[in-house]
């Protein structure tokens, strides 16, 4: 772990102190240490493979590190903490499915209760309000399934707040919309944690839609991090050692590639070719 | 015009008692059904629907090589099938898992008929389903075991919902996923046992199917979906019963030909309501282009 | 010595022509299921592949019926049905595409117990339900066996043209869509395929082993190797050795209690395919194995796309 940046702080939602996890005997995380503060808008970015969803998971205490502390707003992770507000990749709903958006919003109030939900207006009042927050209320009645990518990722945003959460995980909401709902997606989400002082950790393996909204970056590669804004962090040789291997960070356009040996790795570090015998035709 | 009455609603239908023992069975096997179709459309599993009642068939086969009350042996069969799904089913996906309990409980049921010679029109009116097979059962044990899967669902409804739309969601608040679904695959065992005698082996899948995919075509609040899915069922066995006691053909021949007809007609309705909506949404597009 | 080997092989084994039969035409079956189980498996459509021999099973009543062959009342009814749901499916996911093969399968089931009913109650066959639900690879009609073969040969030809688009429609559409692929008609043909080697394995082995057959060494092999080719290997394999165990404990099992009766070869074969699953699910729990399979799948579609996106930018 490289600290670049460290703005001391009480006030952190999430810290994270020499975090390691270790499958056996694979070192999958290593040192893993950062601290976010309210209202701050963080992207975790890197390859896939590098650790990304096992980090999601020790913050979401699935996954107990074998080393090291996390703790949200001040007191250790558990598993169902409230604080946390978690946003899926995505649903995967037929488009008949008779739920409407308001019935999946409506799970992130009380989806861990037992019983059926009664009908009470409290209740609708809380599902409305998030649902105008992210300007969902125009298709709140309308069936979930046959709602586009964008539409369903900002009810699943508009479902973790509902429980007025400290810190909002999102699980690579980008990687399956459009360039103009991933646009809306991040701005919105942006708007949330400046408004609402909502902290914001926003999984994904391309750095570039997040570039302008971005507090500061988490750049994760073969189980190392390291933690800044952009510009301190996504250098030569500071990506070069977290990757183990000398990687080079190229700027076009307002974009940023990162290119390694022959391969970009901002978007793929995995060597496609050691798995290109099971596609059969699929590459030729 | 009696005599037409007299055709249809044949006499005894309603008086014999074993009879009404049919009526009050099939009413709760088919509100069960419809509740349990909910979840097993929602959660896309069909296969283990249509996979326990056959499977727990090959359980009665053993009770009756035993001796023994072939309700019981098919309960145990159906809820060992459902836990062993649960059990080696990885990320919710369990159709392989399934293929493989089946087989091997189908396995296992054929050796049991293998070494015993069991009396065959108790075995055909399991598979088929029977109307007066009814009567050997014990209506309270029906109405308990049918009380206790309702119950059950009722607790687990918000739960299981979440963990069937969104397992990773569910998972990071608090919700033991893998529980949740292991309760719900026990329950579809439970209701498979009170419902086999009726309805059939073969066919008891397609009143725990048909009646809620028609209902999801109908309406997207998902208790009215619930609710419609309970109303198609419960008309399904009431017709099929009548019915099968005056054609004296199987029960389940009926309930699976009704049941697939409601849902025609509502994938029909639906097509056509989507249709007319869609040319309103182009009309409106056309008009903002040429405006 | 001698002792041994009568214990493991009872007496006539090797000289009984039935068992020879048996032993050959389960070789074949179970090949071509094991071939094509391997797609199965991966395109998770192991639902309609055991649907498939019920459909079939509705047909093949239905031509026992009018006196017809039941062979092409299997095959018609299984591509029709198989068509219907197919149809019925499209712009589904897998959750809604099962729903949809339920509700035909219900349908078809239902028509197919009406017949049964008849068959049994009219034609005075005891037994029927039982050869339909189970079958016996014991006792079927020889002269089915070049039928089988044949049948056999052409859905491996066929299954050899589809190889590479139907690789690349299972594991990514979008992406085959993109690149020309008819995904829709490869899918019908690989029903078709489906149809094929389900009817022709019911038709001797029974609708049982036919989806034992087809799901079970499959779904083993997927998990000994991610190379598709090598897994079909494994897969023939696998029901070859599962077949040919069950059919000689069968054998030997007339010696056991109840003496003279014998157990069942499905029961045997459908056993040692799950045991055959059980211990490569067990076994290969180490940490790794489990952290490689959970991303197994979505590196399969990204080296895909990565080599998609390289040959577009070039």
């Amino acid at each position: 772990m490289m600290e670049i940046t460290q703005r001391g702080s009480h006030g952190d939602v999430l810290t994270l102190k020499d975090v390691h996890v270790q499958f056996h005997n694979r070192l999958v995380l290593q040192h893993i240490e950062f601290a976010i503060q309210p209202g701050e808008f963080v992207g975790l970015i890197g390859p896939n493979g590098a650790g990304k969803t096992t980090l999601l998971k020790v913050i979401l205490g699935l996954l107990t590190p074998n080393r090291g502390s996390v703790t949200v707003d001040g007191l250790p992770v558990k598993h169902g903490n409230p604080l946390v507000g978690y946003v899926p990749q995505k649903i995967h709903l037929e488009p008949d499915t008779p739920l409407r958006a308001r019935d999946l919003v409506a799970l992130g109030l009380d989806g861990h209760r037992w019983g059926i939900p009664l009908p009470s207006r409290s209740r609708r009042e809380k599902v409305d309000e998030v649902l105008r927050a992210v300007d969902a209320l125009d298709f709140a009645d309308a069936p979930v399934g046959r709602l586009s990518g964008g539409e369903q990722q900002r009810l699943l945003i508009a479902q973790a707040l509902l429980t007025q959460p400290k810190l909002l995980l999102l699980d690579e909401p980008l990687s399956n919309l459009d360039i103009r709902s991933a646009h809306e997606v991040v701005r919105l989400v942006s708007s949330i944690a400046q408004n609402q002082g909502i902290a914001v950790l926003l999984v994904a393996h391309d750095m570039n839609p997040l570039l302008g909204v971005m507090d500061k970056i988490v750049y994760l590669a073969a189980g190392n991090a390291a933690i800044g804004t952009v510009d301190e962090v996504v250098q030569n040789e500071v990506l070069s050692r977290l990757y183990g291997y000398d990687v080079e960070v190229i700027r076009v356009r307002g974009r940023i590639l990162v290119v390694g040996g022959n391969n970009e790795v901002s978007t793929d570090l995995l060597q496609p070719t050691q798995h290109l015998d099971s596609m059969g035709g699929a590459t030729d | 015009m009696s005599t037409v009455w007299n055709a249809i609603l044949s006499p005894g239908m309603f008086s014999e008692s074993f009879m009404i023992n049919t009526w009050i069975s099939g009413t709760i096997v088919a509100v069960i059904s419809g509740i349990i179709g909910f979840f097993v459309v929602l959660r896309g599993s069909a296969f283990v629907a249509h996979a326990l009642p056959k499977g727990g068939f090959a359980g009665a086969a053993g009770a009756a090589l035993l001796g023994v009350n072939t309700v019981i042996g098919l309960a145990l069969f159906s809820v060992g099938g459902a836990l062993s799904i649960g059990w080696l089913s990885r990320r919710g996906r369990h159709d392989v898992v399934t293929a493989l309990i089946l087989t091997f409980l189908l396995g296992t049921g054929d050796l049991f008929l293998n070494l015993h010679d069991v009396y065959a029109p108790e075995i055909y009116s399991l598979l088929f389903g029977e109307v007066l097979g009814v009567s050997g059962v014990e209506i309270v044990d029906t109405a308990v075991l049918g009380i206790l899967c309702v119950a059950a669902l009722v607790i687990l409804y918000r739960p299981l919902m979440l963990a069937s739309v969104m397992s990773e969601g569910a998972e990071a608040r608090g919700i033991r996923v893998r529980q949740i679904e292991m309760c719900f695959l026990v329950i579809v065992g439970l209701a498979t046992a009170i419902t086999v005698p009726i309805v059939g082996a073969l066919l008891t899948f397609s009143l725990m199917i048909a009646p809620a995919a028609a209902a999801s075509y109908v309406t997207h609040h998902p208790m009215r979906a619930v609710g419609m899915s309970v109303a198609i069922a419960v008309v399904t066995v009431w017709i099929s019963i009548l019915v099968s006691y005056d054609t004296g053909l199987p029960v389940g021949f009926f309930v699976a030909a009704i049941a697939t007809a409601a849902y025609g007609l509502a994938r029909g309705w639906r097509n056509l309501r989507s249709r007319g909506r869609l040319s309103a949404r182009d009309r409106q597009k056309l008009s903002e282009q040429t405006s | 010595m001698k002792k041994l080997l009568h214990v493991l092989f009872a007496p006539g084994f090797f000289t009984n022509a039935s068992v020879g039969h048996a032993v050959l035409v389960g070789a074949v079956v179970a090949i071509i299921s094991g071939v094509v189980g391997v797609f199965v498996v991966i395109r998770g459509q192991s639902y309609l592949g055991h649907a498939l021999g019920d459909f079939g099973a509705t047909g093949a009543s239905a031509t026992f019926l009018f006196g017809l062959a039941t062979l092409w009342g299997f095959l018609g009814a299984g591509v029709i049905s198989g068509a219907g749901s197919d149809v019925l499916g499209h712009g589904h996911r897998r959750r809604g595409r099962d729903v949809t093969t339920g509700v035909i399968h219900a349908l078809v089931m239902g028509i197919g117990a009406l017949l049964l009913y008849f068959d049994t109650t009219m034609t005075n066959v005891t037994g029927a339900p039982e050869t339909i639900l189970f079958g016996s690879i014991f006792v079927f009609d020889p002269s089915l066996v070049p039928v089988v073969v044949v049948l056999g040969v052409l859905t491996l030809l066929f299954l050899l043209i589809l190889y590479r688009p139907l690789l690349l429609s299972s594991l990514d559409a979008d992406l085959a869509k993109a690149r020309g692929i008819p995904v829709r008609w490869v899918s019908f043909f690989f029903m078709c395929c489906m149809a094929m080697a389900v009817a022709q394995s019911s038709l001797v082995i029974g609708a049982l082993l036919s989806t034992a057959l087809l799901i079970g060494p499959a779904a083993t092999a997927v998990r000994l190797t991610k190379r598709t080719s090598l897994a079909m290997v494994w897969s023939a394999t696998i029901g070859i050795a599962a077949t040919w165990l069950g059919i000689l404990l069968a054998y030997d099992s007339y010696d056991w209690p109840p003496v003279g009766r014998g157990w069942p070869v499905s029961f045997f074969v459908t056993s040692l395919i799950l045991l055959f699953y059980l211990v490569s699910r067990f076994r290969l729990r180490h940490p790794l194995t489990v952290a490689r399979e959970t991303q197994t799948e979505s590196r399969r579609k990204e080296a895909i796309r990565h080599e998609y996106s390289v040959e577009r930018h070039s």
